[in-house]
């Protein structure tokens, strides 16, 4: 906890794109070895073994009820893995608490919208901003400078997260009040209001039309282009063969491929996976 | 601490804290059928409880009873019983009706944050037990002696008297025919599914303020016969002792795992024979607060109670 | 009706926007002006004034130090309800704990023979309350929301059987003499005496005061923000790196702080502490002020804890067709929150956050998520 790690202040400086960097000089970010989740008789996650290389955009797809979001909740620390572990830039996190791994660098959106509704847009990011401020409850008390350091830093980081995201202007606005679209952008801010290494998207483009869903390629685009990896879970499949470097497949908890996103399309077992799902493009 | 005393009386204590025990669970029925259905602590339940007691002391003062009177012969005492505990559950479930639609509906209607249904109960408590206070100027009201408290059988050296055997007897049959009721028939579907899932329950067609007031109606009647059994086996009775009595109740509920019938029993017969065993160990002015230490030692070990908390997955 | 309604409705809201766009030293003026008034308001040369407002059936100073004593505990109160969301129904508790601290280290009838003056024990007795306040958060704060009500409602009746039964607290028959604050006039007599009330209030007033800058400050911070979080979406917050635990406990820890301070003044006021003080109605009252002046707004808050108090304290010594309505003060009390809550949920001074519009919450607290 206490050691002090580079961590890449988002939009601020442009890191290079790491994407195509080679298989040796790839530096594993998260490790998923071989987890297991059982919810009492029912198992959720089946031997799930991934990595994810810094720098990359990787998509975890698969047909409804294939565990992703189950998968993040076990990365996130909602749930403890019943086999194996979770490594996060080589650290073990399962069994740390939930805000610890945040504080680690990772930050995750959610399927469905979990703002603080009546909170600011600004006070939510300032919440994700706050992950790494110190302001006690004596220094806000009695409002010590580090108070006001931190404030400003909170406020400076929410002006420039919602330029990002491509909402300013709402700073002033209850979360609740926003629209669907912006809500997704806010809680994207947010995330990224914590100084992720990782970013976890949880659906970010569900109800979004074609247009709405290219702003967002872009927007994921510019994220990693920030030196942020990103972990994808989507339904739309050329959203992800779009913006992903790599592709993780699960079905029901087990994982069926992984790799590159043409190689992925062309896999007889993710097509018969998909086949099922009547509206999905993937033949 | 006073082991000998415990020991020395063991199934006395035993058969007292059944006896109150019983009550307790009748009461905590309705604290979980509601919070079942409608995820609430209905707060005013106590008042509801506090109806029903007064109710049969003032039906059996129509039918000619005061509190020196003493009933005698099987024929009659069936009979007051069964007089008094009707007019107590209509009482009890009218009381309940009223709050249901007075506090609750409104509200539910406008769909008003959790804190205000609380407050509305908390306000309607206050009201209704103050309304009693002020009627009885508040002095305590003398129940007649339905049935003597003879003691009928010995077990395992323990006396069970005419009144204990009544309270825990009923209460067992009442808990019953409820679980049946449930489990079985088809307004206990509804209720099931109301309670699983309010939304979908009225997309199947359920009328769900019907549901939620056969609910308050349910729970009323339980908690007016549990105020008639209070008024027999105390004699006496106090405009303010639902508070604490309610309490308790909620506390035999969460204990068993609220929203869940079976625990309410559980928690109920649990709760009152800590209590005695305690009063006995630390002395009657402690047992209150055994209770409470008992409800946060094991909800950090089982924070959804005993049982867990299900009514909509049909504990069996 | 309606249409009644809607106008009031909106000339509410155009005094709060008018007072939000008020420039600021406007905002100050009036601010300073409720301040000077309430300073006041004990000096029968001003209140006589007011027509039917000061109490009648008893000392008008006395009734305002009782009405301040609930707005510091409502104030405190809200910082766990209303910010932070959780559900205390033992916050008098806390209260007692203040008092009795300071009641068995300066009374005389006190095993502990300690004698203390009032402003030694005052600090220890903060300090116990914030103590007792971590030692009932750490074990319940992970429970839920209706849990934690229930454990917190036992909390305070654990306090009162102690209280009662426990020799060393000395139940009915409590303590007597504790001190007063210290401090005396220029010509010797002391400030805080048996007979006039006026300089308590304006103790209280003056404490009011500074806590209400402390919350404020606490609420516009990574402190406040961590706990309105927490209200919102515990899990949320949490992924949110929100220790939210930590926070909570923090809640507690300040509400409990604040109890603790009414507790030791009221015990420094009156003399004497005993059981027969600690009524489970008491927290009851105050969680209910906090909810009518409305939750989470620490304006409301002092609205409301003033009103309630106000409320009850009013009804002494009137009589209205032969019947003494002090009998009735809790019934009316009681009604009050019922018709209040259903026409206006949201308490009298909502939230500013919330009052845009009030739509229904998942967040669990009595409605389990």
């Amino acid at each position: 906890m206490g050691e002090t790690v580079q961590k890449p202040t988002v939009p601020e400086q442009a890191g290079p794109p790491a994407a195509e960097s080679t298989a040796a000089t790839r530096e594993p970010l998260l490790e998923v070895d071989h987890v297991t989740l059982r919810f009492g008789g029912v198992v959720a996650l089946n031997d799930v073994d991934f990595t994810l290389y810094k720098g990359e955009i990787l998509g975890l797809i698969g047909p409804n009820g294939a565990g992703k979001t189950t998968c993040f909740n076990a990365m996130t620390g909602i749930y403890q893995p019943s086999e194996g572990e979770i490594r996060f830039r080589g650290e073990r996190i399962t069994g740390k608490k939930k805000h610890q791994i945040t504080k680690l660098g990772m930050a995750r959106t959610f399927q469905n919208i979990r703002l603080f509704p009546e909170m600011t847009a600004l006070e939510n990011i300032q919440v994700g901003a706050d992950a790494h401020h110190k302001t006690s409850v004596l220094s806000a008390l009695f409002r010590l400078p580090r108070h006001h350091r931190e404030e400003r830093d909170g406020r400076e980081k929410a002006e420039r997260l919602l330029d990002f995201v491509g909402i300013p202007g709402r700073m002033h606005d209850l979360a609740r009040n926003l629209s669907y679209g912006e809500q997704r952008r806010l809680e994207i801010a947010r995330a990224l209001a914590t100084d992720p290494v990782l970013l976890c998207l949880d659906e970010p483009a569900a109800g979004f039309n074609p247009a709405e869903k290219e702003e967002l390629l872009q927007l994921i685009r510019k994220i990693r282009d920030q030196g942020v990896t990103v972990l994808l879970i989507e339904h739309d499949m050329r959203l992800v063969m779009g913006v992903t470097d790599r592709i993780v497949v699960l079905e029901f908890g087990k994982k069926i491929a992984d790799g590159l996103p043409a190689e992925v399309r062309e896999d007889h077992r993710v097509i018969a996976a998909y086949l099922g799902v009547p509206d999905d493009d993937v033949a | 601490m006073d082991f000998n005393a415990l020991f020395s009386d063991f199934g006395g204590y035993t058969i007292t804290g059944l006896t109150v025990g019983a009550i307790y669970a009748l009461v905590a029925l309705g604290y979980t059928l509601v919070y079942g259905v409608l995820r609430l602590i209905n707060f005013a339940h106590s008042e509801v409880f506090i109806a029903g007691a007064f109710a049969a002391i003032w039906g059996w003062a129509a039918f000619g009873l005061d509190r020196d009177s003493v009933v005698s012969g099987f024929g009659s005492i069936m009979l007051y019983l069964l007089v008094g505990a009707l007019i107590a559950a209509v009482a009890s479930a009218g009381t309940a009706t009223v709050i249901e639609r007075v506090a609750y509906r409104p509200l539910r209607k406008r769909n008003a944050p959790p804190l205000a249904f609380l407050i509305t109960a908390i306000g309607a408590s206050i009201a209704i037990a103050e309304a009693f206070g002020i009627y009885t100027r508040r002095l305590p009201v003398g129940a007649p002696t339905v049935v003597k408290n003879d003691v009928l059988f010995t077990v395992f050296g323990a006396d069970v008297t005419a009144v204990q055997l009544l309270v825990i007897g009923s209460a067992l049959a009442m808990m019953v025919a409820l679980d049946l009721f449930i489990n079985r028939s088809r307004v206990g579907r509804g209720i099931r599914a109301v309670a699983q899932d309010q939304n979908t329950a009225a997309l199947m067609g359920i009328n769900k303020d019907r549901i939620i007031l056969i609910v308050f109606i349910i729970g009323g009647a339980m908690a007016g016969v549990a105020g008639m059994l209070y008024d027999i086996r105390i004699g006496t009775l106090t405009y303010s002792v639902g508070f604490l009595l309610g309490l308790k109740a909620f506390t035999a509920a969460v204990l068993g795992g609220i929203g869940n019938l079976r625990g309410a029993l559980i928690g109920g017969l649990l709760l009152g024979l800590v209590e005695n065993y305690a009063s006995a160990l630390f002395g009657a002015n402690w047992k209150d607060l055994v209770a409470f230490v008992v409800l946060v030692v094991l909800l950090m070990f089982r924070p959804t109670g005993l049982l867990g908390e299900s009514l909509g997955r049909a504990r069996a | 009706m309606t249409s009644v309604r809607e106008w009031i409705y909106s000339g509410r809201h155009a005094v709060s926007e008018r007072w939000h766009h008020a420039p600021r030293w406007m905002r100050w003026a009036v601010i300073a002006a409720v301040i000077v008034f309430f300073y006041a308001l004990p000096n029968r040369e001003f209140y006589q004034w007011l027509g039917p407002i000061p109490t009648t059936g008893s000392n008008f100073g006395q009734v305002l130090f009782t009405i301040s004593i609930y707005v510091l505990l409502a104030v405190g109160l809200n910082i766990v309800v209303g910010f932070a969301g959780l559900l205390d129904l033992g916050y008098f508790g806390f209260f007692a704990v203040g008092a009795y601290t300071v009641a068995v280290l300066t009374s005389p009838s006190s095993d502990l023979k300690t004698l203390w003056p009032w402003l030694l024990a005052l600090p220890v007795a903060l300090v116990l309350t914030m103590i007792s306040g971590v030692m009932l958060g750490t074990p319940t704060l992970r429970l839920r929301g209706d849990y934690l009500a229930i454990v917190t409602l036992g909390f305070a009746e654990m306090i009162r059987v102690a209280a009662t039964s426990s020799e060393f607290l000395k139940g009915q028959r409590g303590f007597n003499q504790i001190p007063h604050p210290p401090g005396s006039y220029a010509d010797g007599k002391p400030i805080f005496g048996v007979l006039d009330p006026r300089p308590y209030y304006w103790l209280v007033l003056t404490l009011i005061i500074l806590v209400v800058i402390g919350v404020r400050n606490l609420n516009r911070s990574r402190v406040g923000r961590a706990w309105i979080s927490i209200r919102e979406d515990e899990d949320a917050a949490q992924l949110m790196g929100v220790p939210t635990f930590k926070f909570k406990l923090w809640a507690f820890a300040s509400g409990a702080f604040i109890g603790g301070l009414a507790g030791a003044l009221f015990a420094g006021k009156q003399n004497f502490v005993s059981s027969q003080n600690l009524e489970l109605l008491n927290s009851i009252i105050i969680l209910a002020a906090v909810i009518l002046g409305g939750s989470g707004n620490i304006v409301g808050a002092i609205v409301g804890g003033g009103l309630v108090a106000y409320m009850i304290e009013r009804f002494r010594g009137i009589e209205l067709l032969g019947i003494q309505l002090y009998e009735y003060r809790f019934m009316f009390f009681g009604l009050v929150l019922v018709v209040m809550m259903i026409f206006r949920p949201q308490g009298l001074i909502p939230n500013r956050r919330r009052a845009a519009e009030f739509k229904d919450r998942r967040k669990e607290v009595i409605v389990g998520g």
